[in-house]
């Protein structure tokens, strides 16, 4: 079953008192063949949950980190066809993973929603992201992927306010992820204090997990709003190491994803004590 | 802003009030900016319906833009294809004379009532992206009139091919950005403002210059181009008694275009042209949308794309970097599928022998975009009758494109 390969990462981690770790890469950045070695370098460094980055053209939401590394993908040949096939061997190598894949609506929707769905559900996609579909325009692609039992992640950002969450939590599943600063993904970063106030407001209207993302870059970062989000994503940090080291990069992505992974634990070792 | 009842089953009463247009429009943004584009619509809504705004729109239109502008029976481009044509063949043409405007195109129109929108807001910064420039040099005017701070994101292509409007926007005061993404042209322009758009909401306002982009901007540019197709109406029954027979507009994101064709929709015996770039031919390398593309989602609105089987955008070329965008607005792929305006591609080279055409025949030197519908116009006159009429909106001046042109020519300046 999809659906419980998400709750029950998150259920796991609650129980050990420790926020999930979500992780980012581009799928083929730098190329197909190199991206299963950076995938299950980053299981192996301690990501709980995956996000798989549908590479597009003109990724408006992205900064340069993410859109350079959309441009080698596509550069080198990526094609959707491929993402699903990285995205069905990683199901076979890695049973209990949750993999998430995000991106833009037109990669997603040109051969219709209900040919999309399908495909995350025969590759055992968990949930998708899609940066451009707000609730609004839900009608395509929501329907389609609870028809298939794939969870439809939603954003809640800065500038979500008290009457448009109800919205926003309308439909979404899985978890809601917390976009922590209005801007692009990236080094801008959100002050601490005005995360916990918006992760207090969003846990007051949902039961679902509140994952944390955007700008987050180092083990201290993500160690500090571990100790108030069930989820922290760390993304441009981790295509960064991509960015320079290509298809040698997995070891260092390894040691990267250790030392988050690392201080989410320490973090809850110290809460708990 | 319009006075127009609309009838049921009137082709003028798009979009719904989520902003589609049959399939396309809509609001495909990343949800920072949901709010505020909410919050636009509402401002409009309400601007729409209060006569002070209207009255201070057209106001600005008269005393600083120029309007109205003329319509121009073109004589000798009308003799011209006369004689080239079997007997009692060659329509009228006329030239609706947006290239007389402050700034030199219809884009100012669309400014102004955008920086009246974000005036009301409270918004003291505005961004732009542009092509040609003509929309930069526009929003760059405006933001001088308003007072405001602005920033303009230009295609690092087409900074070097319209040198001339880029100094023109640094002397007006705005800040040019080159934009070194993707294919360094207008679709990269506009990510890129929308990037700096989603980081900066809470104080800019970002002026779109087509009519493009998520809903209201498609509704709200249309309806501010408008007055192009009302004062052609008008100037047209002073001139002529009767409405004309065809309508030709250059369309790159079509605001021009929808300006020109909206107040005409619901007159059956009005056809309408609008003119993609053919670039160097529908096989080769173009920028025509609905000619060579498919139906898709880009820059908030789904909307006819040039892309390939997944969704990936694929690269637009004209020689006209207004043309020069994979996309088109909304209004105009469903103008297009219900059959209501036809599209037609023209070609660089086609265009550019209409460039040098009209400025010989008729003493106007045309935007390369407004020499695309020229060109439409000589192909389309000569099959029909001499007592027909043809309205071509020449949109812009050329004299952003004499180096393009020159360049063209194999001329040293
Ligand atoms: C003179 C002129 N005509 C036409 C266009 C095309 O834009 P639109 O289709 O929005 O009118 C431009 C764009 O820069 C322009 O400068």
């Amino acid at each position: 079953m999809n659906r419980d390969r998400l709750s029950s990462r998150f259920a796991a981690c609650k129980a050990q008192g420790r926020a999930a770790l979500i992780t980012f890469m581009t799928a083929g950045d730098p190329d197909i063949a190199a991206t299963p070695a950076i995938l299950d370098a980053l299981v192996a460094g301690g990501a709980d949950i995956i996000e798989l980055g549908m590479p597009f053209t003109d990724p408006m939401a992205d900064g340069p980190a993410i859109e350079l590394a959309n441009l080698r993908s596509l550069g080198s040949g990526t094609k959707t066809k491929h993402i699903f096939a990285l995205a069905a061997d990683f199901r076979a190598r890695h049973p209990d993973v949750p993999l998430i894949l995000m991106g833009y609506a037109n990669p997603m929707l040109v051969r219709g929603a209900d040919w999309f769905a399908d495909q995350c559900r025969i590759a055992g996609v968990d949930g998708v992201i899609c940066v451009d579909v707000p609730p609004e325009e839900d009608a395509e692609i929501g329907p389609a992927l609870r028809a298939a039992g794939v969870h439809l992640v939603r954003l809640a950002t800065p500038t979500t306010d008290a009457t448009r969450l109800p919205a926003v939590l309308d439909g979404a599943s899985g978890f809601l992820y917390h976009v922590a600063v209005a801007g692009i993904t990236g080094k801008q970063q959100a002050a601490q204090a005005s995360i916990e106030i918006a992760v207090r407001k969003l846990k007051a209207a949902t039961d679902l997990p509140i994952a944390v993302g955007f700008g987050v870059r180092s083990p201290e970062q993500a160690a500090a709003i571990g100790r108030v989000a069930d989820g922290v994503v760390v993304g441009s940090a981790i295509v960064d190491i991509v960015g320079s080291h290509g298809d040698a990069a997995a070891p260092f992505v390894q040691d990267f994803v250790a030392a988050l992974s690392g201080a989410l634990t320490t973090q809850a070792q110290e809460t708990a004590a | 802003m319009t006075d127009t009842i609309n009838l049921p089953n009137s082709l003028r009463s798009q979009p719904d009030s989520s902003g589609h247009f049959g399939a396309f429009g809509g609001r495909y943004v990343a949800e920072t900016l949901m709010p505020l584009i909410l919050e636009l619509d509402k401002v409009y809504r309400t601007a729409k319906a209060d006569p002070a705004f209207d009255a201070e729109f057209a106001e600005l239109l008269r005393s600083y833009v120029g309007r109205p502008n003329p319509l121009y029976y073109a004589g000798r481009l009308t003799e011209m294809l006369r004689d080239k044509a079997a007997a009692g063949k060659g329509a009228k043409i006329y030239l609706k004379r947006e290239e007389l405007n402050h700034t030199g195109a219809h884009k100012i129109n669309n400014c102004i009532g955008q920086a009246l929108l974000a005036r009301r807001m409270g918004k003291k910064k505005v961004i732009a992206e542009t092509g040609a420039g003509q929309h930069g040099v526009a929003t760059a005017t405006v933001a001088a009139l308003f007072g405001m701070e602005c920033k303009i994101f230009m295609g690092a292509k087409d900074v070097e091919r319209q040198r001339p409007n880029v100094f023109r926007m640094k002397l007006l005061g705005a800040e040019v950005i080159p934009v070194t993404s993707g294919s360094q042209t207008l679709k990269d322009a506009m990510n890129d403002a929308l990037r700096h758009w989603v980081s900066n909401v809470h104080d800019t306002f970002y002026i779109i210059g087509t009519a493009a982009g998520p809903h209201p901007y498609p509704e709200l540019v249309r309806d501010f181009q408008s007055i192009i197709g009302k004062e052609t109406r008008a100037q047209m029954m002073e001139a002529e008694g009767r409405l004309p027979d065809m309508l030709i507009a250059p369309v790159g994101g079509g605001s021009n275009a929808i300006g020109m064709f909206h107040p005409f929709l619901d007159d059956p015996e009005v056809a309408m042209i609008g003119v993609e770039a053919a670039g160097e031919g529908l096989d080769k390398k173009h920028a025509a949308s609905l000619a060579g593309g498919a139906s898709g989602i880009l820059h908030g609105n789904r909307t006819y794309l040039l892309q390939d089987e997944d969704g990936q955008i694929t690269e637009a070329h004209s020689i006209s970097a207004g043309l020069d965008y994979p996309g088109i607005g909304p209004e105009h792929s469903w103008l297009h599928e219900i059959g209501r305006v036809r599209y037609l591609p023209v070609t660089d080279d086609e265009a550019l022998a209409s460039f040098q055409t009209l400025a010989k025949l008729e003493g106007i030197i045309p935007a390369l975009e407004s020499a695309h519908a020229i060109a439409a116009a000589e192909q389309i006159a000569p099959t029909m009758d001499a007592d027909k009429i043809i309205v071509v909106n020449l949109s812009g001046r050329g004299d952003k494109d004499i180096f393009t042109v020159a360049d063209a020519l194999g001329v040293e300046m």
